[in-house]
This record gives structure tokens, sequence and C-alpha cells, in this order.
């Protein structure tokens, strides 16, 4: 009788792995006999680079200081380091024998020519969502690229994840496979917007939060996640900005990676802006214009004149000179107004951060504007401290310098409760020092990477 | 009163303790290495070491620096007897006006405090924020290499 069970559990685990496997298993599509980039139609290129720019397909296709789409850049997960591939059209390391049909493939169903199945660090969950022939312009575009010969780095992930169907075992469970069906009843830019922000711009694979499977959270869609060790803040209507969005604001925000009233894009979204730059303005404008619908209400009731009223409130903040103590604050603490945190900020800070002040180089953003500042955690404003904000490598730019050498943790952290208390209506963090230490167990890895 | 170690010697400063270290190491220590270039930590021309590592001294008051090591041009080598890098600088005649040299000079230190054998992609990321107006940077690279390969700079210690 035992042994019936036994070997009826056994056959039910059998049917169940077979039929599973039996799902999850892709064919090779056959390699393109050879690649030949003259037969790509010039406007299709040219659509499929601003496309590719919009996607942002070069951050993770691209090591640092290394070729355009040669792969290597580390993509590092919660259950291990991905490293980019390399995506040129060269036909040993890149994939220079992928045909139209085998880029889509991998496009909707994360599966490489060969029918190997990709983790979903490369968002497929959401370029599935993509039409044909956008994704025929990217392929286009990346097939005219130079072909580099750069091998590929194996992924660092340990078992059982390491074995590739753990990724079809995934996309059974998180992959809802497109087409994207736009919402009939808004404006054509928004409806562009929606889909792009959804597929190719895969804006919530950083926007939105994600399970401990590393899967999104349809239902938190926009509530802010994380990238590259990161803040990404809500889009919703959970956004801390002090200001509301305005789709102008955020078409300036996404286009020229600075707004006035929200200040500059720092971190993994500096790359984003960067790339927006050349993508289509039409495009960029949509995106600003869902983008800033999601945050419902809040984006709904901001007019012109609410708009000036809150800059002003928040510019009130930092007025009339630094030093003085608004009443909302308490004093006494390491955070008031003779504490270390103040010394810190009239001494390091206050040189460029002083109000109403006409800087030569350029404006900083009134601190009282500042998201970080009034974000959920300490996160962001630790890492701009800590190593500051500078344009790409010889690129013109804004810069402030890191503060990572100069202060002790002791003296950051008090500087940033400075902030905090000085500069947003907002409660005190709790854990500073935690969080620091954090970023600087991340940091200390990639020492000698970044300039301070 | 605030109480600085530069070079290896302890310095009790009077003043505002929010001063620039920039000023007390200029006009009260009489170490004119550092050079006032923008005041704004855009240019580099003020770097000092601090326990090791480059900052702008423009932009740190004296009164967060107690109790921690800060080395100046002066400290890495003695009048006639240059350290290895500054050695390196006067080999490749790395300077045309001279201004951003001590700067320079003083944050390469720092890279090689970190890590004795950078690459060339290594020198030319961390040299970054440090501004040429000359446009002496080939030589300036050529001098920190140059450094590189001599194994006497894995560290520079304070001069006493």
């Amino acid at each position: 009788m035992v042994w019936r069970i036994l070997i009826g559990v056994v056959v039910v685990i059998a049917v169940a792995f077979g039929t599973f496997y039996a799902w999850a298993w892709r064919g090779e599509i056959p390699p393109l006999p050879k690649h030949d980039a003259s037969s790509f139609d010039p406007a299709i290129v040219a659509k499929g680079a601003q496309l590719a720019a919009l996607a942002s397909c070069d951050v993770c296709h691209t090591r640092a200081g290394g070729k355009p789409y040669a792969g290597g850049y580390p993509v590092k997960t919660p259950f291990g380091t991905i490293y980019g591939p390399n995506i040129t059209p060269d036909r040993e390391t890149g994939i220079g024998t992928w045909s139209a049909a085998a880029f889509r493939r991998a496009m909707r169903e994360g599966v490489t020519r060969k029918g190997r199945h990709l983790y979903p660090a490369f968002p497929y969950d959401h370029f599935t969502y993509a039409t044909d022939s956008d994704i025929n312009a990217i392929y286009a575009f990346i097939m005219t690229r130079e072909p580099v010969r750069q091998a590929n780095r194996a992924p660092d992930i340990a078992f059982p994840l390491n074995i590739r169907l753990s990724a079809a075992a995934w996309k059974l469970l998180f992959l809802h496979r497109g087409p994207y069906r736009n919402e009939a009843d808004k404006d054509d830019s928004w409806a562009r917007g929606a889909y792009l922000t959804v597929s190719l711009g895969h804006c919530g694979a950083c926007h939105t939060p994600r399970n401990q499977f590393g899967a999104e959270e349809q239902k938190r869609a926009f509530d802010g996640g994380q990238g590259e060790g990161w803040r990404a803040p809500p889009l919703n209507e959970n956004s801390r900005a002090p200001v509301p969005w305005t789709t102008e604001a955020m078409f300036n925000y996404l286009r020229n990676g600075h707004d006035a009233a929200h200040g500059h894009a720092a971190g993994p979204m500096a790359d984003v802006a960067h790339n927006l730059a050349n993508a289509s303005e039409k495009d960029v404008r949509a995106i600003a214009t869902y983008v800033t619908s999601l945050s419902g209400a809040r984006a709904g009731a901001a007019s012109p004149d609410s708009i000036k009223t809150a800059v002003a409130a928040a510019r009130k903040l930092t007025a009339p000179a630094y030093g003085t103590t608004p009443a909302h604050q308490t004093t006494g603490s390491a955070a008031g107004k003779d504490g270390l945190g103040a010394k810190i900020f009239t001494g390091a800070c206050v040189t460029c951060h002083h109000s109403g002040g006409g800087l030569p180089i350029s404006r900083p953003i009134d601190l009282g504007l500042s998201t970080p500042i009034n974000a959920d955690d300490p996160t962001n404003l630790l890492h701009i401290i800590l190593t500051g904000v500078h344009p790409r490598p010889g690129r013109p730019g804004r810069i402030m310098p890191g503060f990572e050498g100069a202060l002790t943790d002791a003296q950051i952290v008090a500087v940033v409760d400075y902030l905090r208390t000085r500069f947003s209506h907002r409660p005190r963090w709790n854990d500073v020092a935690g969080a620091l230490a954090r970023i600087r167990g991340q940091r200390q890895t990639a020492a000698t990477e970044a300039p301070q | 009163m605030t109480v600085l170690t530069v070079n290896g010697k302890e310095h009790s400063i009077d003043g505002d303790p929010n001063t620039p270290l920039l000023y007390v190491l200029r006009d009260d220590l009489k170490l004119n290495g550092a050079k006032f270039g923008c005041g704004l930590g855009q240019c580099g021309a003020c770097t000092v070491l601090v326990d090791h590592q480059p900052v702008y001294s423009c932009l740190l008051p004296v009164s967060v620096l107690e109790g921690r090591q800060i080395t100046t041009l002066e400290g890495l080598g003695k009048n006639g007897e240059p350290s290895a890098l500054q050695r390196a600088f006067i080999d490749e005649q790395a300077a045309q006006c001279g201004y951003c040299i001590p700067g320079m000079i003083m944050r390469a230190q720092g890279l090689l405090n970190r890590k004795a054998a950078p690459s060339d992609a290594e020198v030319r990321a961390y040299m970054q924020p440090n501004l040429c107006r000359c446009g002496t940077h080939m030589r300036i690279l050529r001098a920190i290499r140059r450094a590189i390969n001599d194994t006497r700079t894995a560290r520079a210690e304070p001069v006493r």
C-alpha cells in the first residue's frame, strides 16, 4: 500500500515536471546565413536609434569604459550578478546570427536564439508589450552597429537558480505576455505614453516594488522601488516631491535631466535622462504626460498658481538666511541650529547652497524643493552627499563634489539629520547610520572606479 | 580653539571653527601648496589628503577635522628631497603655469594610497575632477604613470 502511494507520488511529480519541461522547451531558430548591415532601411534604423535610447539599452549592455553594446555591465540583483551580454552584430560573441524573429522572441519571451531561457534582469516582462514594428526598428538599429568581438561573462548566480529552467519557472509565475492594450478614453499622447512607459521604457523595473522572487508587484505599480542601490521614488500619489509634478516639469526632467522645481536627475536616473535626450521628443512628452497622470489627484490639482504657491512655500524654508531656525524646528539637538549638523552645513554646504545667491557656474536647487530630503528614507540623500553629482565623463554638466573621504560617518549622519529637520516638514528618519553603513558597504567594492 | 594635525604636527587654531581648512593652511600655517581656485569644489586646486584620501580643503570647515590626519603637498617630501610622485612630476615637466599641480599631485597620491598599481583607465577616471587650464594633461598622466612604475610610492607618509 505504502509502495503504491509512493509510486503514485513519483508518477505525479514526473508528469508535472514533464508537462512543465514541454511548456518551457524552446527550439533553436536557424542562424542568419550572413549579416548584411546595408540591407536595413536608414529611416527604420533612425527610428530604432530613438527607441533604443528610450529603452536605455546601452546602460546594461555596455561596461564602464567599454565599446557600446558589447556587454559586460554587472547588473546586481538579490540573487546574484548578471552581466549584460554583447548585443553587437558580431557573429561569434554578439547576436550577428540572430534573425528578426529570434530578436523578437528574445524581447517578448526572454529566450536566446538557441532556445536558452534568459534571467528576468533583462526586462522582457516589459518588452513583451512592445509592437512588432518597434522591436523590428530596434533590431535594425542594433544590427547596424559596429560588431565587437567581446566574450560574454557567465552570470554569478548560486544553485539552484543557476539552472536556466528556473528562469522558465519564473516566467510561468510572473510573465504576462503582451500585447499592451491602451485605455480608449484618454488622448493620444497619454495612450502613447502609457504604452512606452510600460513596454520599452520599462520604468516600472525600478519604480515598482518587487516581491521576494524579484517580480514586480503589479498591485503596487509605480509605488517606488530600487535601482543600483538607489531608491526609485514613487511615481503615483505617494510621490514625496514637495511641489506636484506637471507634464511640463516632467518633460524638462526627463529630457534635460533637470527641472527648476525638482532639481537634477542623479544616480541611475542620470543615465536615463542622458538617453532620453536622444529619444523622440514627442515620445518623451508622451511619457511625461502619462507618468504625471499617475500621481492622480495631486497632478490634477496642479495649476500654475498652486505650483507657484508650493514653490514659494518650499523656498521659504531656505530663506531668509542659513543659520536661522524656522519655527517648526526643535533646537538643542544635534539637528538644531547649534548642533554639529548645522556647523557642517554652514562650513561645507552653504557656499553653494545658500538661498538666492548667483553662482558663477550653476545654481543648485533650493533644498526645500529637494525630493531626496523629503523622501521616506535617507538612501538617495546619502548617495548624493557621499559621491556628489557628476556629468558623464568628458561631458559638460553640473558638479556637486562628493564628501565620501571628507566627512566621518558621524558627521554625515549629523548633517543628514540637520537637512531633514531644516528643509522638510516630514518626521526625522530613524536609522540614518544604518542606511549609511549599507551604502558604504556597497561602495567599497567600487572604491577606485568612481570619481568623488 | 581647534587642534589640527597637519603633516604629522599638531597646531592650535584660534578663530571661527567654520573657517575652511584652505584658509587656515595658507594664512595661519603658511603652507601655500594648496591653491584657491574656485572655492566651490569644482576645480581641485585646493586638494589635500585627510586620512589618506583627497578632499577639497576650500569646502571643509576646520571644526570637522579634529583628530584626523591632514597631509598637504609640503608633507609629501622635504625641500630639496621631493617624494617619488613629486619627482615624477618634475621629471616629466608636468607643470606649465603650475597652479593646478599641487592639487593634481595630492589627488594622484590619494589614488596611490588606495591602489599601488592602478591602470591608465583608473588613473584617468580618478583624476577626472581636477581641472588644468593650460592643457598639460598628457604630461600629468605620464608623471603619474612614472610614479606608479617606481615602486617606492606605495604609501606616502608625512615627513615629521
